[in-house]
């Protein structure tokens, strides 16, 4: 990539896409004619109209209006898993960097175990043991995702603690506190920037992996709850797994283009 | 302490864990999990014998010093559903999904190897350029939409594979092929990135200086040191395919541990619950310690 001030195409289209799934979340009532659990037996597993342009479902329901109403789960779901991650893996990053000695080989010892397991079988377990609905969702989730962060800003922070500037401002009486969260932290982010965008994408895959095992909220629409119900009916209406499965891939695809461009921005090391 | 050994002790604070956060499992189930396994209408007597059966009514230093004593003797308990002990019911669907892992695993390596080659080879000519665009949608593809999708269009619309379950040779091709495609997204990336870095060594041009050909360079010279990288993600991203399976075992209804598991959820069945989560994560643990193992042994720089 050339540094000439214009954006790289395929960051442009992610961002387009991702604005795009945005605004349908948000406005999902106004875009949709149909609210999303409105059913209409009539119409059961009818494909694209002019009325309903993703078809209706298995109880007549209008599949565009799921899968609008289905992308602010997702987000919803996946904003909050990044967020709760990022605060906690941050914390425990810093802090083992920063302070090293015990805490750090306390952190660290806990921070392999949990790389020791995988990640998704983790959340379907727990969500399985939890029970099914959002906030069991978001937490099964969380409980893996913040180690990787904590990681990286471990290493970033081992990195800085010794420059000049760091001394200088422990030595005009910053306590530890002030100096990791003023002087280093913000010195430390981009790659926690660039891991954040691509586990957004990772946190909507397996967010609606749980969602399509019957293991996600069942009061609201939700991607992986419709592409599920939509793989009983492959036969005769494959346009109910088919739309929910598109919008996936699609904000995946968008927070994968992003987070390359991020990458290769903000970390020059890493360009081929 | 040689390499292989000082990661075999470093082994034993990671079993631990995953053996206590499995044991915590059952304990995270809100409210009564005896009342829950066995739903409202059960008598008081039931609910007493299941919670004895279970060494629930025991204090839980005493719980805990049970399940690993019990794993000693390889006992993780019955299983409510099947009747049956819980390792014999996971011993039988086992080799269903270790055959699924590694077809999948095969599936990726044929896809992946060539075209990750080919895109080093012609960097940036169109090849390239298809190849990563074709990785990049290839990792953002759920695997639970990939497969209906091959299902519509191999089993429906074309009539050539069957749609779910495990009979004959057939039924392994759209799991395995669902399963390994977002493996060979990733190994696509592994092993142009790799190739690019070896295409321009010095060794290279000595070779070709000597008047030997262009296909024997990169066949004899530069893929096998290209290899080694790849060889790592491969062990590393096999562990994934194991867990990526639960998924994909259940799409196509194959009768592996994933779909084991998400019936033992459904039924409540928890102690065969904790065997499945125990049993893929001990494979997951295993198969990485054996590909550092062996990354150790096929390239002495890395050995400490």
């Amino acid at each position: 990539m050339t540094r000439t001030g214009r954006l790289p195409l395929p960051a442009v289209i992610g961002a387009l896409i991702l604005g795009a799934i945005l605004v349908l979340a948000l406005l999902a009532p106004i875009l949709s004619a149909y609210r999303p659990l409105q059913t209409d037996l009539a119409g059961a597993l009818r494909g694209p109209s002019t009325g309903h342009p993703f078809g209706q479902d298995r109880l007549g329901r209008d599949v565009f209006a799921q899968v609008a109403f289905g992308a602010r789960a997702s987000l919803l779901i996946s904003v909050s898993v990044v967020t709760l991650t990022v605060l906690a893996g941050v914390a425990v990053g810093a802090a083992a960097g920063y302070l090293g000695g015990a805490v750090d080989a306390v952190a660290m010892r806990v921070v392999d175990i949990f790389l020791a397991f995988p990640g998704i079988l983790l959340a379907i377990a727990l969500a399985g043991v939890l029970g099914p609905n959002l906030s069991n969702l978001v937490i099964a989730l969380s409980v893996m995702g913040w180690v990787g962060y904590a990681r990286l800003t471990r290493a970033q922070v081992l990195g800085l603690r010794e420059r000049e500037y760091v001394a200088a401002a422990r030595a005009v009486g910053a306590g530890p506190w002030r100096v990791v969260a003023r002087h280093i932290l913000p010195n430390a982010l981009s790659p926690v920037i660039v891991q954040a965008t691509f586990s957004a994408a990772g946190v909507i895959i397996a967010e609606s992996s749980l969602s399509f095992l019957g293991l996600g909220p069942q009061d609201v629409p939700t991607w992986g709850g419709l592409l599920a119900q939509g793989a009983a009916y492959l036969l005769y209406a494959p346009h109910i797994a088919f739309f929910p499965g598109l919008f996936i891939m699609l904000t995946v695809l968008a927070l994968n283009l992003v987070g390359d461009a991020l990458r290769d921005s903000l970390d020059p090391k890493s360009q081929p | 302490m040689s390499g292989i050994g000082r990661r075999l002790l470093l082994l034993v604070p990671t079993v631990l864990g995953v053996l206590t956060l499995v044991f915590f499992l059952v304990h995270l189930i809100p409210g009564d999990p005896v009342e829950v396994m066995l739903g409202e209408t059960a008598s008081g007597a039931d609910l007493v014998q299941l919670r004895a059966d279970l060494g629930l009514d025991r204090p839980l230093a005493e719980q805990y010093a049970r399940f690993l004593g019990g794993l000693v003797r390889a006992d993780l308990g019955r299983s409510f559903f099947y009747r049956k002990p819980v390792l014999a019911v996971i011993g039988a669907a086992l080799p269903a999904t270790a055959l699924l892992a590694a077809a999948a695993l095969a599936v990726a390596l044929l896809i992946a190897l060539p075209v990750g080659i080919l895109a080093a080879v012609r960097r940036n000519r169109l090849t390239d350029r298809l190849a990563l665009v074709g990785s990049l949608v290839g990792v953002s593809m759920p695997n639970f939409w990939l497969g209906p999708m091959l299902i519509i269009l191999f089993s429906f619309r074309l009539g050539w594979l069957p749609v779910s379950g495990r009979e004959g040779a057939a039924s392994l091709v759209l799991p395995a092929l669902t399963l390994g495609t977002a493996l060979s997204a990733i190994l696509v990336r592994m092993t142009r990135a790799s190739m690019l870095d070896v295409l321009g060594e010095d060794y290279l041009r000595t070779a070709r200086a000597k008047g030997v050909g262009e296909r024997t360079v990169i066949a004899r010279h530069a893929l096998r040191n290209a290899l080694l990288p790849v060889v790592t993600i491969v062990g590393l991203q096999f562990g994934a395919l194991l867990s990526g399976a639960v998924i994909t075992e259940n799409v196509f209804a194959w009768p592996g541990v994933g779909t084991l598991l998400i019936q033992a959820i459904t039924a409540r069945d928890y102690p065969l619950v904790q065997g499945c989560v125990l049993v893929i994560s001990l494979c997951y643990v295993a198969v990485n310690f054996l590909t550092d193992a062996l990354y150790a042994v096929i390239d002495p720089r890395v050995r400490t």
